[in-house]
């Protein structure tokens, strides 16, 4: 049995600290009105949106030969292809690549997917030290937590809690939260990594192209040009569903993977590796994990589309003001509600609640993922496999009884005093007042609308 | 035309001049409006929650009291959407489509059936802040949502823009969510309260004295972080200014 994610109580314990929910919230709303700007400055937005869908929604539909077209292309460039089936076979490859070079050093970019095979968990015990490149999964790495968010994975924290970590971790001066001395520090620290002997180099994938065998990488800082360039071995994992039939489609979504995410017309970066420098080696990983699986699921199948780009985390009030690390995954926010279920039901079968159902998630998907629907329907598949909290699947009941019922139902609010006490139990699941503690109750009105109604409008007017 | 009035239960309980006000609007629009006593509630409540069994009798009870209808209007999108996207939980009838096809929101009825846009016996001096309900806007289609690139328009704003001395405030986040999310109110509390506090203040800084909106849900829950916090902010549904409350 797995334990379950709480997600109101770890998003309460980041509500408690005001300085940091006012500065996330304001920083990612910040990101929402530059997405919002740079869609607005490209008229074809809608129409790029409903083509990288449709790119995706094929592709995914006929994965297997992609995938099968990508390998060919990739072998005939010297790539040596790979396929794991799941997370652990994933870790045991690269520590196979590693230990058999001799390798003991892994420098690498960020990868959600390797945060989600949690292989540096795997490596680290069996000698390998791993080094995080990305300032913000670096931060992240530092501080022994998962990243808050897909794009920028320490946005929970304030500078201050930078500086106190990396005086902590890497001698920095604590009292010293300048950005800029912060960044080059970090830089300092993980630059000479890269040149050291046996150290190989690992990147994630934004893009497998299936025509050209390619794999696109974007970022802003540079780090995955330098982790898949000077090392004698690069390692690329890629999650299947990162195929795009062909290099022309490319396009589509780097015209919208950082306007979407960040704002920004483009990343600092789009690098294209396909093939290993003369005298070093590439290696492509292609991972499943779960991902075959949830194609198979009728509902749930199009969060396959999802490109990575933060966008529905961006808009989404509730995840600015509970943080990343409440929803207890690699994947938070809107995407995560509804990815994370199917890796294990149980375990995040609270985080499909963690929402309010506002859509606005689903408006700014750049390929038109239905997020919101699906999140309603993963409560569906919850509640019907009793999943819900004993507490509220019993108030669920009786409140269906009470309104299935309008003799029950006029008998409950007959007396407004009880009204009061007793209605919101039932419509608003409340055995504690949980509502009162922070909220005034609404005032007890002299009567309900049926009886006004009986009194003046029964009788002829 | 047969029209039905369709009163939410947590207005028929706490709130029934909301649903005063929207018989008596409609009744001024000449229309002969009945209202089926033995009406309970949409299901949302159970149906929200994923509780689809547990909704089945509340969902049955609604349909065959507004079955003999040709429109059933409520003051409530959120209510309405449940209505017309996910009263799924019984048997898809003949009655259940109908009932499905004939509900409306007050808003988009009087906007797109009755088209109406004038007000004349109404008259709301006063800075309001529309809240739209993400249910108004982004299930409904009531409004633009800030983060569509589209052509604006806003269904409440325009009847409400047909009352004499009324004057709109603009928060600084057009159209962010208050955070009510029916039992997410309760199941997350923190982070409930915490959305609908920053709601209110939002409002309050652009100089709003009302906080006018078509869903009395999303109010309840602001009405309650504000009193709470004792800031000076007032509430009211589209319907009664509409119908012609001063105040």
């Amino acid at each position: 049995m797995s334990k379950r994610v709480d997600h109101a109580k770890a998003a309460g314990n980041f509500l408690a600290k005001p300085d940091h929910v006012s500065f996330h919230d304001r920083r990612l709303w910040d990101l929402r009105l530059k997405r919002d700007a740079q869609a607005r400055g490209l008229p074809e937005w809608e129409t790029l949106r409903d083509l990288a869908s449709g790119i995706k929604e094929h592709t995914l539909s006929h994965l297997a030969q992609y995938v099968e077209q990508f390998v060919d292309a990739a072998e005939g460039n010297g790539v040596v292809v790979h396929f794991a089936a799941d997370a652990r076979e994933h870790n045991e490859i690269v520590f196979s690549l590693l230990s058999e070079r001799g390798m003991t050093t892994l420098v690498k970019s960020k990868s959600m997917l390797t945060d989600e095979c949690a292989m540096r968990a795997h490596l680290e015990p069996r000698g390998i030290v791993v080094m995080e490149t990305d300032l913000g999964e670096r931060i992240q790495q530092l501080d022994n937590q998962d990243p808050s968010h897909m794009v920028v994975p320490a946005v929970h924290k304030l500078r201050s809690d930078v500086a106190e970590l990396f005086g902590r971790t890497i001698g920095t001066d604590p009292a010293n939260s300048d950005i800029h001395y912060l960044a080059e520090s970090q830089r300092m620290d993980t630059r000479p990594h890269f040149l050291r002997d046996k150290t190989a180099g690992m990147t994630g994938c934004n893009f497998a192209v299936a025509e050209t065998g390619t794999v696109v990488v974007c970022t802003n800082e540079g780090n995955a040009d330098l982790s898949a360039n000077i090392p004698p071995l690069h390692i690329a994992s890629i999650g299947i569903e990162k195929l795009i039939p062909r290099l022309s489609d490319l396009g589509v979504f780097i015209r919208m993977l950082s306007r979407s995410g960040l704002g920004s017309p483009i990343t600092q970066y789009t690098s294209h590796f396909r093939s290993p420098r003369p005298g070093t080696e590439m290696h492509f990983i292609l991972v499943d994990n779960g991902r075959s699986e949830r194609l198979a699921m009728e509902d749930f199948w199009p969060s396959l589309k999802c490109i990575r780009c933060g966008a529905c985390m961006n808009t989404c009030p509730v995840y600015r003001r509970s943080g990343g690390l409440s929803y207890g995954s690699t994947y938070s926010g809107p995407i995560g509600a509804i990815i994370n279920p199917t890796f294990d039901l149980q375990r995040f079968s609270a985080l499909p609640f963690a929402s309010t159902l506002n859509g606005s998630c689903t408006s700014v998907c750049p390929v038109r993922i239905n997020i919101h629907e699906q999140i309603y329907k993963w409560r569906e598949v919850i509640s019907a496999r009793h999943e819900t909290p004993f507490v509220k699947a019993e108030v669920l009941k009786m409140a269906g009884r009470l309104l299935a019922s309008p003799t029950l139902y006029r008998a409950t609010i007959a007396s407004l005093g009880g009204a009061l006490k007793r209605l919101p139990n039932f419509l608003l699941y409340n055995p504690l007042n949980i509502w009162g503690r922070q909220r005034d109750l609404p005032d007890a009105p002299v009567q309900t609308f049926r009886d006004w109604y009986r009194e003046n409008r029964k009788q002829p007017r | 035309m047969k029209v039905a009035l369709f009163v939410p239960c947590f207005i028929d309980a706490f709130y029934p001049g909301v649903g005063i006000a929207t018989l008596e609007l409609l009744e001024r629009l000449g229309l002969d409006v009945d209202y089926p006593e033995e009406q309970t509630c949409c299901g949302q409540p159970m149906a929200n929650s994923g509780a689809q069994k547990e909704a089945a009798g509340a969902e049955a009870v609604f349909v065959s009291n507004f079955a003999g209808y040709d429109y059933v209007v409520g003051p409530s999108a959120s209510c309405i959407n449940h209505v017309r996207s996910h009263l799924t939980a019984i048997e898809q009838t003949a009655s259940v489509r109908h009932v499905r096809a004939a509900a409306y929101d007050l808003t988009e009825f009087l906007h797109d059936v009755l088209d109406v846009r004038e007000f004349p016996w109404a008259e709301f001096p006063h800075r309001v802040g529309l809240h739209n309900s993400c249910s108004a806007l982004r299930h409904l289609r009531q409004a633009t949502a800030s983060e569509i690139d589209e052509p604006p328009f806003s269904k409440p704003r325009a009847l409400l823009e047909g009352v004499k001395g009324i004057e709109f405030v603009a928060p600084s986040r057009p159209d962010e969510c208050c955070g009510f999310g029916g039992t997410f109110s309760v199941t997350e509390e923190a982070v409930s309260v915490r959305m609908g506090q920053d709601r209110v203040r939002d409002h309050l800084a652009a100089g709003a004295e009302y906080i006018v909106s078509g869903d009395m849900s999303c109010l309840m829950h602001q009405q309650g972080c504000a009193d709470r916090m004792k800031l000076n902010a007032r509430f009211i549904h589209i319907a009664q200014i509409l119908n012609g409350a001063r105040a």
